[in-house]
């Protein structure tokens, strides 16, 4: 009986031999890709090494910093009205996303508060990024998977919701309009008219894109069942934003916080989706574009007079203190955390951005998808890659 | 008619002439109209407008900057291989423009084994791309040229099998019959002869089989994973550049336009149109003796135009669909298209006994 078992593994351990020996003599051990750092899919310099069975992933690791601008480092010897020219370059895509917190952190230390026109102007700002940002995501994901028309569509609706950020703020890419206790100008004439068209534009653009990419089956096929995050792990990865609302979080820190914006004032819903996959993040996305158009076209309405800017200081010094102030931006949840110790500009600065945290589950969700799908699912993941080296 | 006699020699270069002006034509014309142009149009913007007149010139352009840039290959490839790849791909859609009938009496060969033939050669292309692939010595190239290898040897089998439906109802494979079986009096649908009998309408299945493994033959969206910008930044021609970069972009297009071609033969009718609208009594099977002479001027134009119809349809799609992944295009291939095909054979078998 022993003997019978005895030969049985011997048996074993010769076909693991001979299967060694071919793999060693074949070199069938699988390839090692270097996705990255100049590569079109990662639209940036983000790096990715994963390692290949065929063309399915046995093992992924992100590489960041190959963009770093060590912004963190570099608020410490700038003022604080200075810092919003260095991080609304984080985000670009959403640049006056980036400004808000920071604003707001400082303001929470020196015990300001902006008037409700400047919050109500903040606010729609805010979303106008959001959806200049979005808007170009639903377009590149097309892109990705081969599509290059909603591209275009895309590139050409968004600008004309960077006309209108021009025309408020005189900056298409980087505004640098927040300030400390309220905001450099007051809207321009006919700003709201025009706002109130585009938006509509917008809904449109939202439904040719539902046509032309969520209701192709091709697309379906590639997104759905793919590249799935499941709640506990989303969470235990820190994923924020639309990443996190399609593995079915209900969270959002526009309804969750009470912060001085005017996201109280209006009504919105906030999208989740059960399924995680890649298609439910681009469904969230898609969704969260609708709502922040309704949600600007709500604070139009309600816009309040009075002035934009609060009793501050002509030199502004923050008195000491530490202060972490976090918004949902267009990529997810961007915070601050502003140390200061009473000089013009702050002691020390952490900065939380979304997409750092977001690409850090793709070593997790990458593995065991093949390679077409890397792309499909770092394309739903959404990063900017200066969101992700600060 | 002026009676010349051309000499042999002549008469080859004139073949040869018309082989590449057959060639370049379709690919200039599907490049600039829509390649330049309808995609600007359908993408909301212009297209080349500053080369020529509404930017005709453009491709002009394009081609001059091609043949200025240096000749580059990577270190390790297999510079023989490498170099020869471009040249093998080329080569089959000059091959497959050789039996294509553009009017009774013009064409280059005419011979019985025609479709058999145009479906031989239309895989040599599949060889180039595979070792265009794998001499690169680029993981990117050999991901590329290992998908193409799979990708082109499932599709050709639908594309076989939808083409034997046109052969069985036609009864031949020389292709200059084919159109005589789609034009003729005798050709009709039912006892009704008012269009002819092109195969578009009665081996209609065929037909769609056809073009959807036509897409996939000529590595178009949805069917682009061996080029896949997006992940294998340009599949087996990433390290090509240059002219070679050039006859490659010559390659895709010319092969659009051919097989453009042969879909307009099988299954439109070729350079035919039905020949009872005329009056011309063609009885005796694969003879045009009462077609008019001057059908060798204008079945080409017709030829043609029934090209630009569907090769239009082949673009269109292109900019429409984004792309499947590679399991799932094998799996509609053997899982959904041969199924398909075999069963239109069999009905067209059944019905072919029938009537």
């Amino acid at each position: 009986m022993t003997d019978l078992v005895d030969r049985k593994k011997l048996n074993y351990i010769a076909a693991q031999a001979a299967d060694a020996r071919v793999n060693v003599e074949l070199e069938t051990g699988g390839m090692t890709l270097n996705i990255g750092p100049q590569h079109p899919a990662t639209h940036g310099t983000l790096r990715i090494i994963v390692r290949l069975d065929g063309e399915q992933v046995v093992w992924a690791e992100p590489s960041a910093g190959y963009m770093h601008r060590g912004y963190e480092k570099l608020t410490e010897v700038r003022t604080y009205p200075q810092i919003t020219t260095l991080i609304n370059r984080i985000d670009w895509l959403g640049s006056f996303a980036n400004e808000v917190p920071f604003i707001l952190a400082a303001e929470k230390l020196m015990d300001i508060e902006a008037p409700p026109r400047a919050q109500w102007i903040r606010t729609l700002l805010f979303e106008l990024s959001r959806i200049a940002n979005i808007s170009l995501f639903l377009g590149d994901l097309g892109a990705q998977m081969g599509a290059v028309t909603p591209v275009f569509y895309a590139f050409r609706d968004r600008e004309h919701v960077l006309n209108l950020i021009e025309s408020a703020t005189g900056g298409r890419f980087h505004p640098n309009f927040d300030r400390i206790g309220g905001l450099k100008e007051d809207l321009p004439a006919g700003f709201i008219d025009e706002t109130h068209s585009v938006m509509r534009r917008l809904r449109n653009f939202c439904d040719e894109v539902e046509d032309l990419l969520f209701g192709n089956i091709v697309f379906q096929t590639r997104t759905r069942g793919v590249g799935v995050i499941p709640k506990e792990v989303a969470v235990q990865y820190g994923l924020s934003g639309a990443n996190l609302r399609a593995s079915g979080v209900d969270w959002d820190l526009r309804r969750d916080q009470r912060l001085p914006l005017s996201y109280d004032k209006v009504d919105f819903k906030v999208w989740t989706h059960p399924d995680g996959d890649s298609f439910a993040r681009c469904w969230v996305r898609l969704q969260e574009t609708r709502e922040a158009t309704k949600i600007v076209d709500q604070l139009l309405d309600g816009l309040p007079a009075g002035p934009i800017m609060a009793k501050v200081p002509r030199i502004i010094k923050v008195p000491e203190g530490e202060a972490w102030v976090s918004t949902e931006n267009p990529l997810g949840e961007m915070g601050y955390y502003v140390v200061s110790k009473g000089a013009l500009g702050p002691f020390r600065v952490k900065i939380r951005s979304a997409s750092f945290n977001n690409i850090s589950v793709t070593p997790w969700v990458l593995r065991g998808v093949y390679v077409p799908d890397i792309v499909t699912v770092l394309a739903s993941l959404y990063f900017i890659l200066g969101d992700i080296d600060r | 008619m002026i009676a010349v006699t051309i000499p042999y020699w002549g008469q080859s270069l004139l073949r040869v002439l018309g082989g590449t002006l057959a060639v370049l034509l379709p690919a200039g014309t599907i490049v600039y109209l829509f390649l330049f142009k309808m995609m600007s149009f359908m993408q909301s913007r212009l297209g080349p407008m500053e080369a020529g007149p509404y930017g005709s010139m453009q491709l002009f352009a394009e081609v001059g900057k091609w043949l200025q840039k240096e000749d580059l290959y990577p270190e390790q490839a297999d510079k023989r291989i490498f170099k020869m790849a471009p040249l093998l791909v080329l080569v089959s859609t000059f091959l497959l423009v050789a039996v294509m009938p553009w009017g009774p009496d013009a064409y280059f060969t005419n011979f019985d084994a025609g479709v058999f033939y145009m479906l031989a050669v239309s895989s040599i292309s599949t060889l180039g791309i595979l070792i265009a692939g794998w001499s690169s010595a680029s993981k990117y190239s050999l991901l590329g040229g290992l998908r193409a290898a799979g990708q082109l040897i499932a599709y050709e089998l639908p594309m076989i099998l939808a083409v034997v439906g046109v052969v069985i109802q036609a009864g031949t494979m020389n292709l200059q019959q084919i159109v005589w079986q789609q034009n003729s009096e005798q050709a009709a649908i039912f006892g009704w002869n008012g269009l002819g009998n092109p195969y578009l309408l009665t081996q209609f299945i065929g037909f769609v089989i056809f073009m959807i493994a036509v897409q996939a033959e000529l590595t178009q969206t949805p069917f682009d994973m061996p080029i896949a910008e997006s992940e294998l930044v340009s599949g087996y021609m990433t390290e090509y550049s240059g002219f070679r970069f050039l006859i490659f972009f010559i390659a895709e297009f010319a092969a659009v336009g051919v097989f453009s071609l042969i879909a307009a033969t099988l299954f439109l009718g070729g350079w035919g149109i039905p020949f009872s609208w005329f009056g011309w009594e063609s009885t005796v099977p694969g003879s045009f003796t009462d077609v008019a002479n001057w059908m060798n001027v204008v079945g080409p134009i017709i030829l043609f135009t029934k090209m630009i119809v569907l090769s239009f349809i082949v673009i269109w799609v292109r900019f429409s669909y984004p792309r499947l992944r590679e399991d799932q295009l094998q799996r509609f291939a053997w899982k959904v298209l041969i199924p398909i095909s075999l069963i239109n054979i069999m009905l067209t078998a059944i019905f072919k006994v029938m009537f």
